[in-house]
Order: structure tokens, then sequence, then C-alpha cells
């Protein structure tokens, strides 16, 4: 038998389409590959890992919580214990969708070295809600009728604060005087005064005090500090940082509990220093609605953006702050604001610049902030070289006008629709299909972050690295000069507010520079 | 019959190679965003243990289809094997119009893209053409030639 030239050109024909097709793939991909290595060594971004915390060894620490409401019965979880009812709750919510792995994440989360001890709230309910689940065999649990006697009870090494803000700072302090660690919930304070006091008893203890921006925990932004230091975007001379809600429970309308009365609530303790008035379940649940216990948008929410950026800029307190806004959502009878505007003002910050030397100084902060509508406005840092979008994933788009950028533009190795970089800890993939879902998930998860793909509470990492500090010794990442700062940007925000004029800080004395005929904390807490 | 089994072959040799070129590939979003009656088995496929031998197994079967169906050899067990594969992605993002689409171009009722590439699958699995054009043209004559003698 015999080929003829027929026969093989169609026996072979298909070789040359296979070379060809194959030569075409493989040469665009390893070109496209080598153009996106080129740009991210000219970057030279390193993604953070998450920074190793000693154990805590020896006998359990000893924690005591002080408030055990919605924020109290999460940290309780960070910390390794549950209710039975959530417990019950995130079974029934796994059993109806799958995709819910709340209670497997929880259950997955590593043990810490903690037994709690005590509980302390003035709501009976909750006190024993906390009791019937957390007193077992393996781990007993008191109940303290005061903070004061929890503290010096000598049956706790540390205490956990979810109150109303307004007591943030007397329990702080008092434990901290006695050398109890301390983890207290945003804002650390609720006026100016107490702050200097609680920076000074921060100061003279042996304890461990954590402000609670467990966001600190994030790989992301301490990816973007490296992003930042690098000077990838240039000097950065706004930065946009947004609330959007649009719900009941996002604007602080949260359920009243139906065992509430004043035979089950210490009235008087609740109040503290707030301002005499009867009895009141409307202010008891949802005191984040009023001055006198809360502190609204600017203590609530803008402490947490700020302090998001002052972890990754380390800008401090700024110069100066304008602050607008009005009650224009829920006029339910509160007294603080629901949409805000904040301006911070830092003529003397700056991120690094990529021009002429002086042309580039001054910085802007704005927190725009409104509970009448959902849509998700992104963080956004604008350099004059490129734009850093900042959340739990990172992506950075070049500038068109860049000077630092302005070859690669030039020559069209960047563009200014396209990101150069995109970090997204929680997805091991640049696919595109890959970040489209996984931003979604992302997105929704402010508490979560991601370590080698694994979702992890960052809430539980903020409280291990507080107990391996108390234990090890060590620095915490939002501890007292953090919190000060923090505190009082917020602070300057809402005197903004209500007093509708220019807060200005004095960086040489640290002082709010004196307006006359104005007590600030008066300011602050005045109903309005 | 041979052009539309080129093409076809083209598309999934393309692929693979874009693939098996690109260490960063995995097909973890396409699975864990999956959708439909099988979400449950492909959200399986993306577990540690699995999404290793998924992601080996997929660039390895479209290379295999594309080189099968493009030098006209084994086209039968390429034809099934690209089926299976188009099934596979139908399968997890299914045009059915209750769902939400996520990631795709185009609008689709049930018929998409996937499926029309898959149905071309079982036709040149109907309709082999490698003894007209492609390798199998040699294994045939030498076949004709033992049978002769």
């Amino acid at each position: 038998m015999k080929f003829t030239r027929r026969d093989a050109l169609k026996g072979l024909g298909g070789i040359p389409l296979m070379g060809a097709v194959w030569w075409a793939g493989a040469a665009s991909t390893v070109a496209k590959k080598k153009e996106r290595s080129a740009i991210l060594e000219q970057l030279n971004i390193q993604p953070s890992l998450p920074a190793a915390v000693p154990g805590i060894g020896g006998d359990p620490i000893r924690v005591g919580i002080i408030g055990f409401g919605i924020r109290g019965e999460q940290l309780c979880r960070a910390l390794g214990f549950a209710t039975n009812e959530w417990k019950e709750e995130m079974r029934l919510a796994a059993e109806e969708n799958p995709n819910n792995s709340t209670l497997a994440d929880f259950e997955a989360q590593d043990k810490l070295n903690v037994h709690l001890a005590g509980i302390c709230d003035i709501f009976d309910y909750r006190a024993n809600k906390a009791l019937n689940s957390f007193n077992t065999p393996d781990n007993k649990m008191e109940r303290f009728r005061t903070y004061q006697e929890m503290i010096r009870s000598g049956k706790v090494d540390a205490v956990v604060i979810a109150t109303p803000d307004h007591w943030h700072a007397p329990m702080t302090i008092d434990a901290l005087e006695n050398n109890i660690h301390v983890y207290v919930e945003k804002p650390m304070t609720h006026n100016v005064e107490e702050t200097y006091r609680l920076r000074e008893a921060a100061r003279n203890s042996k304890a461990t005090l954590q402000v609670g921006h467990q966001h600190r925990q994030t790989l992301s932004f301490q990816t973007a500090k490296d992003i930042i230091e690098k000077g990838t975007i240039g000097h950065v001379s706004l930065i946009q940082t947004n609330t959007n809600r649009n719900d009941d429970n996002g604007a602080w309308m949260y359920d009243i509990h139906p065992d509430a009365s004043p035979q089950t609530i210490d009235w008087d303790m609740f109040l503290g220093s707030a301002p005499k008035v009867p009895f009141n379940k409307n202010h008891f649940f949802r005191w984040r609605k009023w001055w006198a216990y809360g502190s609204g948008l600017s203590g609530d929410l803008l402490s947490h953006d700020y302090d998001r950026l002052n972890c990754v800029l380390n800008m401090g307190i700024p110069d100066s702050v304008m602050t607008s806004g009005g009650i224009y959502t829920h006029r339910d009878g509160r007294n603080v604001p629901d949409v805000l505007q904040v301006n911070m003002e830092y003529p003397n910050f700056s991120t690094g610049s990529s021009q002429a030397k002086g042309k580039e100084q001054g910085m802007t902060f704005v927190y725009s902030a409104t509970l009448g509508n959902g849509f998700n406005r992104p963080t956004i840092l604008m350099g004059h070289d490129g734009t850093l979008e900042l959340g739990n994933q990172l992506t950075i788009w070049p500038d068109r006008q860049s000077t630092r950028y302005a070859d690669n533009i030039e020559n069209e190795k960047m563009s200014p629709g396209v990101p150069i970089y995109q970090y997204d800890p929680g997805a091991s993939t640049p696919d595109g299909v890959a970040s489209a879902t996984s931003q979604y998930f992302a997105d929704k998860g402010l508490m979560w972050t991601y370590i080698n793909g694994a979702r992890v509470d960052s809430t539980f990492l903020h409280m291990r690295e507080w107990l391996s500090c108390a234990r090890n010794g060590g620095k915490v990442s939002c501890g007292v000069k953090e919190g000060f700062e923090e505190a009082i940007s917020s602070h300057m925000a809402g005197l903004s507010y209500k007093l509708g004029r220019r807060i200005e800080w004095d960086k040489e004395t640290e002082q709010l520079k004196p307006i006359e005929g104005i007590d600030f904390d008066e300011a602050l807490l005045a109903p309005m | 019959m041979v052009l539309l089994r080129l093409f076809v072959g083209w598309h999934f040799l393309y692929e693979g190679i874009i693939k098996l070129y690109n260490p960063d590939w995995t097909s973890v979003g396409y699975l864990a965003s999956a959708q439909g009656p099988f979400r449950s088995f492909f959200i399986w496929m993306t577990s540690d243990a699995m999404i290793g031998i998924a992601d080996w197994g997929n660039k390895i079967a479209l290379v295999f289809v594309g080189l099968t169906l493009l030098l006209g050899i084994f086209e039968k067990c390429g034809a099934i094997v690209g089926a299976v594969l188009l099934a596979m992605y139908y399968l997890a993002h299914p045009s059915f119009p209750w769902l939400t689409e996520v990631s795709v171009e185009g609008s689709y009722w049930f018929v998409n893209k996937n499926l029309i590439e898959l149905m071309v699958c079982v036709v040149i699995y109907q309709l082999p053409t490698s003894r007209y054009f492609g390798l199998q043209r040699f294994f045939d004559k030498k076949e004709v030639l033992t049978q002769s003698n």
C-alpha cells in the first residue's frame, strides 16, 4: 500500500493548525504574564501575612464580661463562647441554607486559653442568659452586680467592656487603675475630658488596654500600608469614606426585650453620668440615638472609618474639622444626626510625592454618611499617581496624569481604566469570574479577614492579640495612642456638628483650641 | 463537517493552552459561583482535596479534545470527552430563566453557547470525518491493507 500526496495532505493537515493554535495560546499567555509581572515587580507590593502572636501559656486568663448585649455576645463568641440560643439559631440557619457556615466557622476557630469567670449586666435577662450557657462544670462563671465589684473581686484578670459609650471611660479607667487588662469597644470615650484621664490611667497602669477596632487585623489594610509607604499612588490629597445604611437595625432601632422593666433593669446604673430621666425602654435598648449615652454617626461609625485609615496612614488627629448634617431619615425622637458629612483637614500631611519638591502637601479626609440609602460607596484614596479602593480587597488604578507612571501610560503598558494591582486574600486567583464572586462575599463580611484563604473573624484575632500581650507583654495594635486619636477626632466631628463651627486641634499643647464662651464637653453631650 | 470539527478542536485547544501556560489559572471561581440543581457537587469540587484534580483534569481534557479533533484521531473519544466537559460547564451555570446569571455575556433562555457546542460534539461523534481528513486516514489505510492481505 502506498500513501499518495493527497493522503499525506489530508492526513497531516491538522498538524500545522494544531501548531498554530498552540503557539498562539502559549505566546499570548506568556506575554500577558510577563507584562503583568513587570508591573508587579515595578510596584513591589508585599501582601501582608498575619503577625505571629505568642501563645497564651499557663493558667487560663480569667475574663469578666461587662455588658452582654449585641456586641457583648459577639465578643464572647470571638473568645470561643457562644450561647446555646445562638448555636441553635445558627444550626437552623445552616439547615435552611447549607451555605451558611457561621456555626462551622465558629467551631473551627482556634480555642483561646480563657476562662469566662464573670458577667456583669444590669439587665437580669442578659446576665442570666450568659450564666445559662457559660456557667458550666468546665467554666465556673459568677454574676457581679456592679463592674466595681467585679474589678475588685480578685476573680478576674481582664475585662471586656461592651456597654453604652458613656460608660466606656469610667469602667476602663477603674479597671486600669486596678491593673486589670481591658478590651473596650469603640469609641474609647464619650467626651473630651475623660479621654485625657483615660490616657493617663493607661500610661500609669501595668495592665494592657486594647480598643475594639478589630479591622486593624484585616490583612488588606496591612498590605495597603505597604502600598502607601512605597508611594504607589503618590501624594494622597483626598480620602473618601462612607456609611450607607437603609434599615432600622442600621439606624440603631434595636429590639426591645419583653422582659425589660424597672424590676429587671438597674436603671440608675444605666444612667450613670447621663441626665436623670424616668425609666425608658427606648433609651435603654436604643441608646445610640441619644447624645447622653451614645455618640451617633461620629462615635459609632466615623470612628471605624477614621481608624481604618489611621491604621494605614498613621495621619493622627486632624488640624481642624468641619461637620454638617441633620436628622433627615429617622425623625423618631432621636437627637443624634442620621445624615452627616465630616471634613477633616491635614494641611501638613503627605504620603510622599512623585513631583517637584514642595508642590504637594496636605490632605482632606471626608466621611460621608446617610442612614437613608444603602448604595455601596467604597472607600477611596485619591493620589496623584493612582487611586486605591480599600476594603477587604484592594484595587489600584493608575491615574491618567500620573507622573510616576507617565512612561507606562504613554507606551500603553498601563491604562487608567485597568487596575494595576488587585489584592484579594479570599481568593487564590486572578480569574475574572473568581473576583466577581469572591468580591460579593468579601464585601458582605466586614468582620472577616482571610488567612491562607480561610475566613477568620478579625475580632477573634484582635482579642487574641490583646490576651497574648496581656500574658506575654508586647504591643497591641490599637492601644491608648490609637484610641486617643480616634476618640479626639470623633469628638471634634461631633462638636463641629453641634456648634456649626470649625473645631481646631493644637498639636503642641495636645488640646482643642478653645472657643470663647464654649464648654466643649457640655456642648458635645447637650441634647441639641 | 471537517471544518466544524476543526473549529471546535481549535476552540478547545486554545482554551486548554491558555490555562496550561497560566500557572495562576484555577476553576475555583467558576465552580464556587455555580448555580442550579448540581450546585453542591460543584462546591464540593472547590475543596482543597478536589480543586487540584478538577483544575488539572479540566486542562488535560481540554487539550485532549483539542488535539483529537484538530489532528483527526480518536475523534469519537474526543467528542465524548468534549460533550461531558461542556455538560459540566452548562450544569454549573445553567441558563435557566429562574436563576440569576452571573458572569455571562449575551442573553440566553435554556439554550446557551455551551449547549450548542455540546450538540456539535454529538454531531461530530455521529459523523466522524477523520478518515477523510486527519491522522486516522493512515491507520484506516493500514487496516484495509491488512484485510486485503
